[in-house]
């Protein structure tokens, strides 16, 4: 009796996430519709899109300077015993250099950015709505979708793929202290390599998808924040969920881009 | 007198629950119009429907004589631009200083120079006695002070109409008394017509012209507060009577 009623329950909790989750796809794909129908119409919030992308910008700086650094160093400490295995050492450089550029930069700093800003803008705009403050610009006769949506998710898909040629340069400045330390290659002889080895072929597919990546984290943050209820909880919950799902939307989407962008700049 | 709201037949349900059923009411050019209730009756959602914050599910909703819920955004916009709502939590935006606050709607509405802008602000601020707030943050400021300047920043476009959404809810019975005293002046000195929700009965006995008592989702009373008070209906003796409390005291 109460194994059938455990069930029941189960199964409707169960109901209710899928529910949500199709609401929510529902709610995204609305917000992307609003979002194109009214960035391209006065007025054009240059200065808030601007504000944002300054602020955005060195909010990450930081997190991202030292992450990319340490990937770099890393990733190239690791594949050393591999290529040396394999007779390839010479190769090192290449083949590190290629894997920051075309994968770990782009996701690895879409990644973090999701963690520091998807977060923050579901916490900003969340806060607002349950204070009223959105209802309170929409009723003097501003639009707060073009006013606080449409402006973040701009900035968040211009900034990100910026940041994102910056940690590539942060990487191989950690790759190439790793190459000293491992193998006491010259700076000249590292740089040559890499650049014999990174084509734009490389590059172009790997900074491009970061401008998917941003917009995913804008539209997630903002979608969560400004579709927020229930009070302080719900800016929490706005702001945990932001990060989960724009975190879990960048891979799937990775995954779909990997193979578009292979067979656009084949990689051999 | 001209009407400058009609509401006809407005309902509003949230799921299975019905907060107004076909409501209707007038309000005149130059009116204080007090909504009294208890908690949950739907008075804010009254207020919210006449701004088309919320969509009501039927009826219809006329300003100066235009149709608010067949408006496009456009005219909706164009339209809020008379307004002024006054919230209950004073919904300052709080990433902006108090002047920032005050100047939003002038930039996005009128072409002022900047020094116009500076004017209409001390001007408001003068109003509401808070010139010295003049580059503080919202949360810098007491509750009292955010109801002020809250009022400050929805009185600075000039509006036609103003909406008060619990006005004095959370203040102490002096503040109360002197935002409720800033607002008839206001009125007066403004000619606004107003719509004004509460349940405090000292604000609305200082500001109203007329009342309706909200209850079940339905008008169950309209006229003036002496009118209310006077009723010998057993809820609206228990709204505005201390029965309660007297009854307590006997008993115990």
């Amino acid at each position: 009796m109460s194994g059938s009623k455990n069930k029941t329950t189960q199964s409707s909790a169960f109901e209710k996430k899928l529910n949500d989750f199709f609401i929510m796809i529902a709610g995204l794909w609305q917000f992307q519709w609003q979002f194109v129908k009214q960035i391209f119409f006065p007025p054009y919030e240059i200065e808030q899109i601007r504000k944002h992308m300054d602020e955005l910008g060195i909010k990450t700086l930081p997190i991202v300077s030292v992450t990319g650094f340490i990937i770099g160093l890393v990733i190239t400490m690791q594949m050393h015993p591999v290529m040396v295995r394999f007779g390839a050492e010479a190769f090192l450089p290449g083949a590190v250099g290629i894997s920051i550029v075309r994968e770990l930069a782009p996701v690895i700093t879409a990644l973090i950015f999701a963690g520091r800003v998807s977060s923050g803008i579901g916490a900003e705009l969340g806060s607002m709505r349950v204070t009223e403050q959105i209802d309170a610009m929409e009723v003097s006769g501003v639009n707060p979708f073009k006013y606080l949506v449409s402006t973040r998710i701009f900035a968040c898909t211009f900034i990100l793929p910026i940041l994102t040629v910056y940690v590539i340069f942060i990487a191989f400045l950690g790759a190439y202290i790793a190459v000293v330390l491992v193998q006491n290659m010259t700076y000249q002889y590292f740089i040559d390599s890499v650049i014999k080895s990174v084509t734009f072929g490389d590059a172009i597919p790997g900074v491009l998808k970061t401008f998917a990546f941003g917009f995913i984290v804008g539209i997630v943050g903002s979608y969560k924040g400004y579709t927020a209820t229930n009070g302080t909880e719900g800016v929490g919950k706005a702001a945990t969920t932001a990060v989960v799902v724009s975190s879990l939307m960048i891979l799937i989407f990775d995954m779909v881009l990997v193979k578009v962008t292979l067979w656009l700049w084949p990689a051999v | 007198m001209n009407k400058v709201i009609e509401i006809k037949n407005i309902s509003k349900s949230f799921g299975s629950l019905n907060v107004l059923r076909d409501i209707s009411l007038t309000v005149d050019e130059g009116e204080n119009m007090v909504v009294f209730g208890q908690s949950g009756t739907g008075k804010s959602v009254l207020l919210k429907c006449i701004v088309r914050l919320m969509e009501p599910d039927s009826g219809e909703i006329f300003i100066d004589n235009k149709d608010v819920l067949a408006m496009d955004l456009k005219q909706l916009n164009d339209l809020r631009k008379d307004f002024g709502f006054l919230f209950q939590g004073a919904a300052l935006y709080d990433s902006m200083t108090v002047r920032e606050n005050l100047e939003f709607p002038l930039i996005r509405h009128f072409d002022f120079t900047p020094e116009e802008r500076e004017t209409k602000v001390k001007s408001v601020l003068e109003k509401v006695s808070l010139e010295e707030a003049i580059d503080k943050m919202p949360s810098e400021l007491s509750g009292g002070m955010k109801k002020r300047i809250g009022l400050a920043r929805s009185i600075i476009i000039d509006p036609k109409l103003m909406f008060y959404d619990e006005p004095t809810t959370g203040l102490d019975p002096i503040t109360s008394k002197e935002i409720s005293l800033l607002i008839l002046e206001l009125q007066k000195s403004l000619k606004m017509t107003s719509i004004i929700v509460t349940h405090d009965l000292l604000c609305a006995e200082i500001i109203a012209d007329r009342a309706i008592m909200l209850n079940d989702g339905v008008i169950m009373k309209e006229g003036s507060i002496s009118d209310l008070k006077s009723s010998q209906d057993p809820f609206l003796r228990n709204f505005f009577s201390n029965e309660i409390i007297q009854e307590h005291n006997r008993r115990n």
